[in-house]
């Protein structure tokens, strides 16, 4: 009983030393391949504009050190591919899924050291300070995107865009990465608590509902004083004209 | 059996006790007597300035609401309201307070909401009066000193509205406040001083709020009452004017009495005013104060804009190229002067002056109460349509990045767009509405002398195609023949009884030069032998054409044409042709026919 | 009849019409009447004239019926309530019931009264004349007669010297006024010359007032920055007036992007310190491009190159951005060298 007892624990315990190295092997071949998958990617897509080796070209800047968070923001909300160089990038549908960007990502990360796609430990938002939030998100953003992150104009064509339906990750790449002309937070400057405030931040105001009616584009006046001019003057003098028609 | 008619006992029996008390202590039957059945005309363009005069009453009455609950105080607080973003923020006791107001007190966020519209609606109904009296000529004699308490009016409505959203002490309105008052610092000698003096010491100091406070609740509303009411007093007295029409002259009113029918449409009205004014409270969101968050002067938010009767400075500041002139230790801000103070001063001057400016152009110092027809009045209707052109160019101005988001545009392309077309757009505008009005001009002598066109084209037995006119109705008459043409002021040159010709002066040969350019080329109106003239001209043609027609009919007796076609001109698919127009050739018969040419 | 001034000697009247003027002021043609009055429907059915009756009163009645519906509204409806309004979206429940409640019960009455005065009460236009506002020359005379009896018995005409001083004292009556103005504020004083910013004065992150060492700062970095002793000035003076001038903005390019800077060895190792003020009229301009490192003001769209000494390259601002010379002490941190060499914000007279 005894022996036969030791043979299936040591024929267990073989067999799991065995299976575990090739697990590891296993993973850090899924490593390399994810990473070389992402070269094939990134030479059909996108060398053409940041270069064979990605250390970029008249078009496009280099992506040695930007990071696989960079990439995961760009590719991920469709930004890239560019429609055509030389305007901003913009939001359009994602053309690669998300094993393709994560892949994408991989290689980019290999060739020089970049902020890392945050985890979703990384994001997770409680114990956020909401108020200080809105404070950092005053501070930091609104001149740009405005009150309501609807997004605003910046100078010669170049625009911050609307972050309404911004994923939390976007926000945070976003901010740790500095695409287009957007400034670059990093942890030194803005912390990644800091950052996660103004996420909370973001997430909640734009969920808030409008307590006074229709949000009329979260722009300000603008859009007020049209809506004045054309419904609210319109219907009273509307209502004039009805006063001195002949009556029939 | 209509419904219930007896008059109702009780309410005529108070009444009358009441209004015989009345009268023996104020003897209010001799006013009542005179003013009771004072005649209004009616159009809806004479209720444009009620839609203004509603607005201040509801913005009176919201007002005192909030003035019940707003604390106009800088003194920093921490929030602990219902808003929770803003839980535990420090801020200024006028934010808190504001904040309470929207979301802690019952109805405050709807007062408060209804009381910004009204104000936007306010300075939007002042505006549209202030077109139609423009480009009606209501401002001549004797109703200058109206115009010019209402030019005033609409100053300090601005500046009424202005200090009233600055008050909350938010973001945005804080913005503005820092730009105001960068304005001031710019004024040469005194800019500093003044500063200083109205804010109380640097920007923002501790002061601003609760004296914005008293100008927005006290000084200026009491100006403004006065105004209006001295307004008011004046259209009563002097009468309004009317259109011209049928049965109209400058020396008669023709209207509805005042009791009870412009009791009832005026009463009504004023409670559509209100109504719409809720309902917009009620449906739409305005400056949500909450989201911008409070004023500190190192924040600012993208789309930064005034409300928007203030959108054209704005704009005007945005567009203005960056002029300044630095020498012997002292700085000239022509880049915020110009757009901020000198040309809304001169325009608001020029506006202001305007009545009296073409009366000395013109030299027209008669009473008018008849409007006029802004066609008949080419020069003045091209002036205020060029005017309205620079104005809206400034207000897209003041928006320029919103419209730069939303069109994919660059704000340097419109800015500099902007620059140009201020320069080059209005004097367009203004040529082509003058050629515009002549046009109108001549299409109402073509109506008077001919008739207007029906649209019903009739082929004649002959097989000419005419038009078919009718004569215009006695009251569209009356209406087209009322304009009145003038003659431009000449220089007198011609010599007295000694041979000396009288002296004229420089400003003598500016004014008959732009007499002339005011007057310009006119459109004659048809005397009456001419209409008489084109009466009888027409009938003539008509008695021609039934000749042809009873010719016709006499060769064909069957005349609904089943049998050919009188000339052979055409061929028989248009069978159905000869038979109308024999039908409408007996409708020509029946009416009195002008020409066509 | 007309009130032009007529020279009488056979010159055209400036400003005269060119057709005759008939009796009544209006041109010389046949009289217009006024027009012919049609009855309206009402006037001549009166079942049209109860059906319209019913539709007032049924107006007047919902205007009876929402105070009575808003004052339940408010009171059952909590403040915060929040319901989903087609098109609005999710709204305050108390704020859209409260509000369409009134408004259109307002709106109702408003319309019952206006239909009831176009419907039921009479349309016949009626005539009224205008009278001339001119007194008559006899009120005149007695108006023109009366002044003068009483300038004579006051004397004002015959005293001189009561006449002149009268009108001095009335005209030096409103200068009680200006003194009583002048302590609405202080002088300005050195006040707009200087800020919080000296030798050594820590530059920290606005809101969280951390201190900054270069190596948190990366290229294409932008930081809202304030004087360290900022908060503490804030809390004593009860006030931001300092704030309004000190806030300075942290960016950072590689050197040799660096074309130009206000002043020799200002930058640290390519780190820049701009005012955060705009020079034009005062707001503050955070709105930083990484990549073209243009700053551009959110108000009026003044741009200012910041890799070329912020200088102004579009907009309405007149001068370049103001730069803060910095450093680092001796623990790392950033520091200014000292204040700004030039007033800060929006230009003034004095300025220089």
């Amino acid at each position: 009983m005894v022996l036969l007892f030791a043979a299936l624990v040591g024929t267990g315990g073989l067999y799991s030393a065995l299976t575990s190295t090739s697990a590891q092997a296993t993973s850090s071949d899924a490593s390399a391949q994810e990473i070389s998958h992402g070269r094939q990617l990134f030479l059909e897509g996108c060398a053409t504009c940041h270069g064979l080796n990605a250390q970029g070209s008249a078009n496009a800047p280099t992506l040695i050190g930007v990071g696989a968070a960079a990439v995961d923001f760009q590719v991920g909300t469709g930004r890239m591919p560019l429609a055509r160089p030389g305007t901003e990038a913009e939001t359009k549908p994602v053309i690669y899924t998300q094993t393709e960007i994560d892949a994408l990502a991989a290689y980019v990360a290999s060739l020089g050291a970049g902020p890392a796609i945050p985890s979703d430990d990384q994001l997770d938002l409680t114990g956020t300070n909401l108020q200080r939030g809105g404070e950092l998100f005053r501070t930091n953003c609104a001149q740009c995107h405005n009150f309501a992150g609807e997004g605003g104009a910046l100078a010669f064509g170049a625009y911050a865009p609307s972050i309404t339906t911004a994923t939390p990750k976007q926000l945070y790449e976003a901010m740790l990465t500095g695409p287009e002309q957007m400034p670059v937070f990093a942890d030194g400057t803005l912390t990644p608590q800091q950052k996660l405030d103004i996420i909370k931040f973001i997430t909640t105001v734009r969920n808030e509902p409008n307590p006074g009616g229709l949000a009329l584009g979260r722009l300000g006046p603008v859009t007020e004083g049209l809506f004045v001019w054309v419904v609210g003057l319109g219907a009273v003098i509307a209502v004039a004209i009805w006063i001195g028609v002949k009556v029939s | 059996m209509s419904a219930d008619t007896e008059p109702a006992g009780p309410i005529i029996e108070i009444g009358g006790k009441v209004a015989d008390a009345a009268d023996q202590r104020l003897g209010i039957s001799k006013y009542l007597k005179n003013n009771i059945n004072k005649l209004f005309p009616d159009h809806w363009s004479f209720m444009l300035g009620e839609i203004a005069l509603y607005s201040f009453i509801v913005l009176l009455l919201t007002g005192t609401y909030l003035a019940l609950f707003f604390k106009p105080s800088m003194t920093e607080v921490i929030y602990h309201g219902s808003y929770v973003p803003l839980n535990g923020v420090r801020m200024s006791e006028a934010y808190a307070s504001t904040l309470d107001i929207s979301f802690d007190v019952r109805g405050g966020l709807l007062m408060r909401q209804v009381h910004h519209w009204s104000a936007l609606l306010f300075v939007a109904a002042i505006s549209v009066h202030l077109f139609r009296v423009f480009f009606t000529g209501a401002f001549r004699k004797p109703r200058e000193l109206n115009w010019l308490i209402g030019v005033g009016l609409l100053t300090l409505a601005i500046l009424e509205g202005f200090a009233g959203y600055s008050l909350p002490d938010d973001l945005l309105s804080g913005t503005g406040l820092r730009i105001a008052q960068g304005i001031i610092q710019s004024i040469p000698v005194v800019g500093t001083y003044a500063s200083f003096l109205v804010f109380g010491g640097p920007f923002p100091g501790t002061s601003f709020i609760p004296r914005l406070y008293i100008v927005h609740v006290l000084l200026v509303p009491g100006i403004l009452l006065a105004l209006i009411t001295a307004h008011l007093m004046m259209i009563w007295y002097q009468k309004h004017t009317q259109y011209p029409g049928p049965g109209r002259t400058e020396k008669n009113v023709v209207g509805y009495r005042l009791f009870p029918i412009y009791t009832a449409k005026a009463g009504g009205f004023f409670f559509i005013v209100f109504g719409v004014t809720v309902i917009l409270g009620a449906i739409a969101s305005i400056n949500p104060v909450w989201m911008f968050g409070p004023y500190t002067p190192t924040e600012v938010t993208a789309g930064s804009q005034p409300d928007w009767y203030i959108g054209w400075l704005d704009g005007a500041l945005r567009v203005m190229p960056n002029v300044e002139f630095s020498a012997w230790g002292h700085t000239l801000s022509i880049n915020v002067l110009f757009p901020a103070l000198i040309m809304p001063g001169i325009l608001f001057t020029l506006l202001g002056l305007y009545p009296f400016i073409e009366q000395w152009v013109t030299g027209d110092r008669r009473e008018h109460n008849l409007l006029d027809r802004p066609r008949n009045v080419p020069t003045r209707t091209g002036l205020g349509a060029m005017a309205i052109t620079f104005y809206v160019l400034l207000w897209i101005g003041g928006g320029n990045d919103i419209i730069a988001t939303h069109f994919s545009l660059s704000i340097n392309e419109i800015t500099w767009a902007l620059r140009v077309t201020l320069i080059v757009l209005p004097p367009i505008v203004f040529v082509i509405t003058r050629r515009f009005c002549l046009a109108l001009q001549r299409r109402d002598r073509d109506k008077l002398l001919h008739g207007y066109e029906t649209g019903t084209i009739v082929r004649l037995p002959s097989g000419e195609f005419i038009e078919l006119h009718a004569p215009v109705s006695e009251e569209e008459r009356a209406k087209l023949l009322a304009g009145v043409r003038y003659q431009p002021i000449a220089l007198d040159t011609t010599p007295d009884e000694n041979g000396v010709a009288p002296k004229v002066t420089l400003l003598d040969r500016a004014r008959a030069r732009m007499s002339a350019f005011y007057f310009g080329e006119q459109v004659a109106k048809p005397t009456a032998e001419e209409l008489d003239h084109g009466a009888h001209h027409s009938a003539e043609l008509a008695a021609g054409y039934a000749r042809q027609l009873e010719a016709y009919e006499n060769g064909h007796p069957n005349g609904s044409g089943s049998d050919g076609h009188p000339n052979g001109s055409h061929d028989g698919a248009a069978d159905g042709h000869a038979g109308e127009s024999a039908e409408e050739g007996r409708v020509i018969e029946a009416s009195p026919r002008p020409t066509q040419h | 009849m007309t009130d032009v001034e007529d020279p009488g000697d056979g010159h055209p009247v400036p400003g005269s019409q060119v057709e005759p003027v008939g009796a009544h002021g209006t041109p010389d043609i046949p009289e217009s009447r006024l027009p012919v009055h049609h009855p309206r429907r009402t006037d001549i059915d009166p079942r049209a004239a109860r059906r319209v009756e019913r539709q007032v009163s049924l107006l007047f009645v919902i205007g009876i019926l929402t105070p009575i519906a808003f004052w339940l509204e408010y009171v059952y409806i909590p403040r915060d309530k929040v319901i989903n309004v087609p098109v609005i979206g999710p709204t305050s429940a108390s704020n859209f019931f409260l509000g369409l409640t009134m408004g259109i019960g307002l709106f109702c009455v408003g319309a019952g009264a206006i239909h009831w005065a176009k419907k039921l009460m009479p349309d016949v236009e009626e005539v009224a004349d205008r009278h001339p506002f001119r007194g008559t020359d006899e009120d005149r005379a007695t108006a023109v007669q009366l002044f003068e009896e009483g300038t004579e018995n006051s004397g004002f005409l015959r005293y001189k010297m009561i006449r002149r001083t009268l009108i001095g004292a009335l005209a030096a009556t409103p200068l009680f006024a200006l003194p009583l103005l002048k302590d609405l504020g202080p002088m300005p004083g050195n006040f707009l010359r200087y800020t919080l910013w000296k030798k050594g004065e820590r530059i920290v992150t606005d809101v969280s007032y951390q201190p900054l060492r270069a190596v948190d700062i990366p290229i294409g970095g932008l930081v809202s920055c304030v004087p360290a002793s900022l908060p503490a000035e804030q809390d004593a003076s009860g006030n931001q007036n300092e704030a309004a001038k000190s806030p300075v903005i942290l960016v950072r390019m590689r050197p040799a992007e660096i074309k130009k800077q206000q002043g020799a060895n200002w930058d640290y190792e390519g780190i820049l310190c701009y005012s955060k003020i705009c020079t034009h009229v005062g707001c503050p301009t955070a709105l930083y491009e990484q990549k073209t490192h243009q700053l551009l003001c959110p108000c009026h769209q003044s741009t200012f190159d910041l890799s070329d000494a912020g200088r102004v390259i579009f907009g309405p601002a007149a001068r370049a951005m103001p730069q803060l010379p910095i450093t680092v002490d001796s623990e790392g941190y950033l520091v200014a060298q000292s204040d700004f060499h030039q007033p800060v914000g929006p230009s003034f007279w004095e300025r220089g």
